[in-house]
Parts: structure tokens; C-alpha cells; sequence
């Protein structure tokens, strides 16, 4: 039986999907980026390998902010943005999708939908206010482990007024309020509302929010926020069971859709594969733009950074 | 000798250049903006002074440095913050214990005597009445040409067979235009970019057309946008700008002196959304978008700097004038970022949702929910 591979590479998680020919997720899995996204792919890959050796891999899509370098290192047939890759999926799971809500590690989005089709979409401009990584930072400091974090919210009888704008005020507003010695719930509670509130008022202005809405992103794990989401919108918010892995399945859903001939894929032995990364700067101009030199086994494969074009072609 | 530098603002640099050394200056060419030059401006600017006054700064240091002792740049008429730029570049830089001249040229419908009285500074040589005819006629044919080459760059992109032959075109022609000396060389050079642009292998289709409208120095400065619409025609995308800068010249000196409409239908179809002048080009922004949705176009993209207050104004009015035209909207923010990738996956969504809606409109009937019909193939 056919098999397609789905990479999504962010900045905090890189996730990898492997679907079957119906589209039934086979195998899901969720690795921390680290910084280091080349390591976490092969990490992916790798472990991969340790499952199932019968899969007939027939075409791989990537996306996320590393799809570039997923695409060169696990060899990719399909490499898309992943507005695209988090809306075909969510479609796939629930087909009269009107609004994708998502919020990933660095950055948080809104897909709205019309018959199948995306409309209109938004990402989080210049402020990282409201994505995962500041909750989790959030978490750590407070000392709660994050997946504790939503249920704590939902304890909460009173919640305390967050001011949610900017992750510096929010974070400077939740220190003062705690000083003055308000239960943890209560805040945990109140960041919740201030960061769909935060959402809702910047990456949601404007648009015209409609049922079905579908909650992804790894945020999506938190019951504090969908239920805050609820709160807010005055509908049901579905959080679908591969919720964190989801652009990673709109990935190999496309690579699936593309029907490629011939895979590019490198094989799950990628991951065994000596990759590395380095850079240089141009002197070319005064630009001096760090290109950036991907190396298989010390040979040059991929470059990119350069404004001009001048090192794209790769010499043999 | 006058040492003169001015902002870096697109191609024009180069008629600007041989315009003051005609008039008997010295002409130290301000660098095209790099990441150094954006250090440079955000280190002694304002905080919250927007991305096109920071750029311009760091351009000012960097001339400055090179040795130039007069800086020429335009004036306006605000509201908008940008009309006190000029003002406020000259107190930083004697602040930093700079020397020297600060010559605004203010728009000739309103400040036409401080106008002369600037340009006259600039005239260090004896010239006739019949040479300042040719010098207009020259400089006006050589602006023109540069939009040209341009305009036809981003026309012809989209359809190249072989990627990269566009933008190598568009380069020997800047660098033809660049060598010109009199009328008849533009006459000649003219023909030629014509017949470059032709020679390129062309695709047969009809791509996706996106107008670009905002704030002018994002929207002509390529070094200021992340060069979006070379990577719009990368992706296979026809993108047209709304302003360029010999009709902005126009419009906004000439036309404006005799008190003509020129921009101003643009304003006129702006009015029923946007009243009241804000500054900037707020309200070109919502005129330019009626005029791309009335062409036929199949998108827009907005760009603004962060905290630029007309674009902000503009921004929550598109919305509504792109849903009532029905041409999809994407606005874009730039400041201090100089990795493309967050810009190109906006883009890129962006024309795959133009593709399916294109393709939605094409077959007349609401689309199937295979989530093909969401990569317009």
C-alpha cells in the first residue's frame, strides 16, 4: 500500500506524519525543534525507521517556517506555506470548516473558509504576544508543568484582568497581581481570556468568524484556551485529536493530492546521512548577505540567503 | 563645488545624479539601503519613527561620511509625520555634529518661492533658458524610461521560460539608461529595451494579477519591501505597483501647481470610503485598490511600515472596499525584518487562495470541498 510522508518544521516543534493511501494517519509523531532543525528531522526520520519498515513511501510534502530544508534533506516532492497545509488538513478532518484557529510556537494564524475553499487568512504581525512559547515560559516561571496549565485554568472561579496586548505587559501585569496575592487559577485563568482576547482583537480583526471552528497548533492541547476561545465567540471550538501534528498532515495530504511519478525521498537512511550547515558572507556587494551552504556528506546541495541570486546555481 | 547627496530612492538615483551634476555639483551617490545603512538609521532615530526615516537616516550617515556637505531631499505638506522628516534628519544629524547644508525641495503648488529659492542653491553654473529645456526634456524622458524597463520587468517575470533572464534583462537595461548623455541616446536606448524585453522566451498564459499599494518609499524601495515583487513574479505572479515615480512627480508637482486633478481621481474614488485627507498615502491606497479591483485585478497587497499612521487608517478601511469588489486583500507590515521567510509564506498563501478563487469563478459554481480546489489546479 501506498504511503505519504508529511514534515512540518517550526520554530518550536518539528512533527512528522505518515498517512495511508485513504488518508488514515499511520503513524504521528512531535520532536522539539531546539534550534536545531536539521537534527530534529533526522531525529524524525530516525525514529521512523524504528517502527515500520513496510511503508512504500510514494511522496513527501513539507511545511513550516524550515520546509526549505526539510524539502532538501528529506527529499520532498511538494513544499508549501503552511497557511495551506493547516487549512487542507483541517478540511480533511471536518469538510464544513468555516474558521481554523491556530496557534503554533512563534506564530498564530486565522484561516477562514467558505464551501472548501480558504477566503481570507492573517498571521500574528510583528508580536509574538499570545503563542506557545510564551505560555510555556509563562508556565515555567509560575512552576507548573504546561500541560497542567489548562486545567488549572478551568478551576479558576474568578478570574483576574491580564492585560494582553504585549507579552511585557502581560507578563509585568501577572507579577504585580500575583504580589498582591491572587490564586494562581485566577490568573492562569485571566491570561487565558487576555490572549484570546489579544488574538481575537489583532490576527482575528476583521474577519467574519463562523461555526465550524477548528482550534490547532500545539496550543490547541490547552482546555484553558479552547475553553476561553468558547467564552469569547459564543460557539463550540473543535480541537481535532492530531491537533498538534496537523500541518504535518496537510503536508502529506498535498504531496499525497500531487501525484508524483517518482518520489525524491531519501529514504528513511537519511537520517544517517552526515548533513551540515554553514554559512559565509557575500562580499559581492554591499549587501554582504550570509548565504547559507546545506552540505550532504561535505558536498554543497542546497544555498540560499543570497538577495541576488548569484549563488543559486550549484556547480557540479 | 557643492558636494550633494540625496535618499536612495529606487532608479531614480540615477537621473537625480546627472540633474545636480548638470547644475554644477559634485554628486556623492548615496548607497543602495543594505542591513548596515538600517543599523545605522535605527541607532540614532526615533524608536517609533517608521522603517522609510530610519533608512533614509542611515543613507544621510553613510553620504555624510563619504564626504558630502549638502543633502537634498523633498518636503510635503502632512499631515503625515513624513512632511517633518526632513526637519527632523537635519537636528539629529548636526546633533551628531555633522556640517552641513539641508536643502528641501517643497511641493510648487504651495511653497512655489521656497521652491526657487532651493533650486537656485543648487544651480552653480551658468545655464540658458534653451538649456533648462533640455535638462527638463532629458530628465522627464530618462524618469519615464526607467519605469518603463521596470514596468515591463514585472510584466514579462511572470511568463519567463528561464528564471533569472528577467531580472538579468532589467539590469543591463538600468545600466543602459545609466550611460545615456542626451535626448537622442534615450530615443535609441528606448528601442532597444523594447527589443531585450522581447527576445526573452515568454510562457503563454494569463498569470495572476496582484496591485501593490502603501506607503511610497516601501512600495518603490525594493531594498525597503524584501524585494516582494520579484518573489511575486517568482511564483509566476503579474504585479503591478501603484506608484511609480515619474507619474508620482508628475502628479504631485506639475499637475499640482496648476491646480489639475491628476491623483486626484484616485482620491475621488477613495471618497465614498475615505472622506477626510489623513496624511501619507492612506487614501491613494483605498483609490488604487478600486482602480486594480476596476482593471480586472485579481488581488491586492497593502505595504506599510510599522506605526505609520495613514497605512493603519487605510488598512481597516480595504478590508471592506476589497470584500465589496470582490479581489482578495493581504496587508503587509515591514519594519527592521530582513528574513523573507515570514513574507513568503504570506505571499505564497496568498496566491494559492487568488489561484482558487480564480479558478472558483472560472467554472461558475461553488467549489467542491476536495481540498484540490484550494491549489487552483
Amino acid at each position: 500500500m501506498a504511503h505519504y510522508l508529511g514534515i512540518d518544521v517550526g520554530s518550536v516543534s518539528t512533527n512528522l506524519v505518515i498517512l495511508d493511501e485513504d488518508g488514515e494517519i499511520k503513524e504521528a509523531i512531535y520532536i522539539r525543534t531546539q534550534g536545531q532543525p536539521i537534527k530534529a528531522i533526522q531525529e524524525g526520520l530516525r525514529i521512523l525507521s524504528t517502527k515500520d519498515k513496510s511503508w512504500d513511501i510514494k511522496g513527501v510534502g513539507t511545511t513550516g517556517s524550515g520546509r526549505q530544508l526539510a524539502a532538501v534533506i528529506a527529499g520532498a516532492d511538494v513544499v508549501k506555506n503552511e497557511i495551506t497545509a493547516h487549512a487542507v488538513a483541517a478540511l480533511k478532518e471536518i469538510p464544513d470548516v468555516r474558521t481554523v484557529i491556530e496557534i503554533g510556537g512563534q506564530d498564530s494564524k486565522i484561516i477562514i473558509l467558505r464551501d472548501g475553499v480558504v477566503t481570507d487568512f492573517a498571521m500574528n504581525t510583528v508580536c509574538a504576544a499570545g503563542t506557545g512559547s510564551f505560555l510555556d515560559q509563562q508556565a515555567n516561571r509560575l512552576g507548573i508543568p504546561i500541560e497542567e496549565f489548562g486545567s488549572y485554568a478551568l478551576r479558576s472561579k474568578n478570574p483576574v484582568r491580564i492585560a494582553g496586548r504585549c507579552a511585557v505587559f502581560a507578563e509585568s501585569d501577572m507579577i504585580h497581581k500575583q504580589q498582591l496575592g491572587y490564586k494562581v487559577e485566577d490568573i492562569i485563568r485571566g491570561l487565558c481570556q487576555a490572549l484570546v482576547r489579544n488574538y481575537l482583537n489583532n490576527v482575528g480583526k476583521g474577519k467574519e468568524i463562523l461555526p465550524r471552528v477548528v482550534f490547532q497548533g500545539g496550543m490547541a492541547a490547552n482546555v484553558g484556551m479552547k475553553a476561553a476561545f468558547e467564552e469569547a465567540l459564543g460557539m463550540e471550538v473543535y480541537v481535532p485529536k492530531y491537533h498538534n501534528v496537523m500541518g504535518a498532515i496537510g503536508a502529506a495530504l498535498l504531496a499525497k493530492d500531487a501525484n508524483v511519478k517518482k518520489t525524491k525521498f531519501r529514504g528513511f537512511d537519511a537520517s544517517d546521512i552526515e548533513f551540515t550547515a554553514g554559512s559565509f558572507e557575500c562580499q559581492g556587494c554591499s549587501n554582504h548577505c550570509e548565504v547559507v551552504n546545506i552540505r550532504m556528506e561535505g558536498k554543497v546541495i542546497a544555498r540560499w540567503g543570497d538577495r541576488c541570486n548569484k549563488w543559486k546555481v550549484i556547480d557540479d | 563645488m557643492r558636494k550633494v547627496s540625496f535618499p536612495y530612492v529606487g532608479n531614480a538615483t540615477i537621473t537625480f545624479k546627472k540633474l545636480m551634476n548638470t547644475f554644477g555639483n559634485e554628486v556623492v551617490l548615496p548607497r543602495r539601503p543594505t542591513e548596515e545603512t538600517l543599523s545605522l538609521g535605527t541607532k540614532y532615530a526615533p524608536e517609533f519613527a517608521c522603517l522609510p526615516f530610519k533608512i533614509v537616516l542611515g543613507t544621510y550617515i553613510e553620504a555624510l561620511e563619504a564626504g558630502a556637505d549638502t543633502l537634498v531631499s523633498t518636503g510635503g505638506v502632512g499631515p503625515c509625520r513624513a512632511g517633518l522628516y526632513t526637519t527632523l534628519h537635519e537636528k539629529i544629524l548636526k546633533s551628531l555634529g555633522y556640517d552641513f547644508e539641508m536643502i528641501t525641495l517643497e511641493p510648487p503648488g504651495r511653497h512655489l518661492r521656497e521652491l526657487v529659492a532651493s533650486i537656485k542653491k543648487l544651480v552653480n553654473r551658468r545655464l540658458t533658458f534653451a538649456d533648462y529645456y533640455r535638462i527638463i526634456r532629458f530628465v522627464w524622458k530618462e524618469l519615464q524610461l526607467l519605469d518603463k524597463a521596470e514596468r515591463l520587468s514585472h510584466k514579462i517575470r511572470p511568463l519567463e521560460v528561464k528564471k533569472g533572464e528577467t531580472t538579468k534583462t532589467y539590469r543591463k537595461c538600468t545600466e543602459l539608461i545609466a550611460q545615456a548623455k542626451d535626448y537622442r541616446d534615450l530615443l535609441e536606448i528606448e528601442r532597444e529595451i523594447e527589443l531585450l524585453y522581447e527576445r526573452i522566451e515568454k510562457k503563454d498564459y494569463d498569470p495572476l494579477k496582484i496591485g501593490i499599494v502603501g506607503e511610497i518609499y516601501v512600495v518603490i524601495e525594493p531594498a525597503a519591501n524584501l524585494e516582494i515583487e520579484e518573489m511575486l513574479g517568482d511564483l509566476g505572479v503579474y504585479a503591478e505597483r501603484s506608484m511609480f515615480l515619474a507619474s508620482y512627480t508628475f502628479y504631485n508637482a506639475v499637475m499640482d501647481l496648476f491646480r489639475m486633478p491628476g491623483e486626484r481621481d484616485v482620491k475621488k474614488l477613495a471618497s465614498p470610503y475615505f472622506k477626510e485627507m489623513c496624511g501619507g498615502h492612506g487614501r491613494e491606497s483605498v483609490g488604487n485598490a478600486i482602480l486594480f479591483a476596476k482593471r480586472g485585478f485579481d488581488g491586492v497587497i497593502q505595504l506599510s511600515p510599522f506605526t505609520c499612521i495613514p497605512e493603519i487608517v487605510a488598512k481597516s478601511i480595504l478590508p471592506k472596499v476589497c470584500a465589496e469588489y470582490d479581489i482578495g486583500f493581504l496587508s503587509i507590515t515591514l519594519d527592521e525584518q530582513t528574513g523573507k521567510e515570514g513574507l513568503r509564506t504570506r505571499v505564497e498563501a496568498f496566491v494559492d487562495l487568488l489561484a482558487a478563487k480564480r479558478k472558483n469563478k472560472l467554472m461558475n459554481k461553488k467549489g467542491d470541498v476536495a481540498y484540490g480546489t484550494l491549489l487552483g489546479h
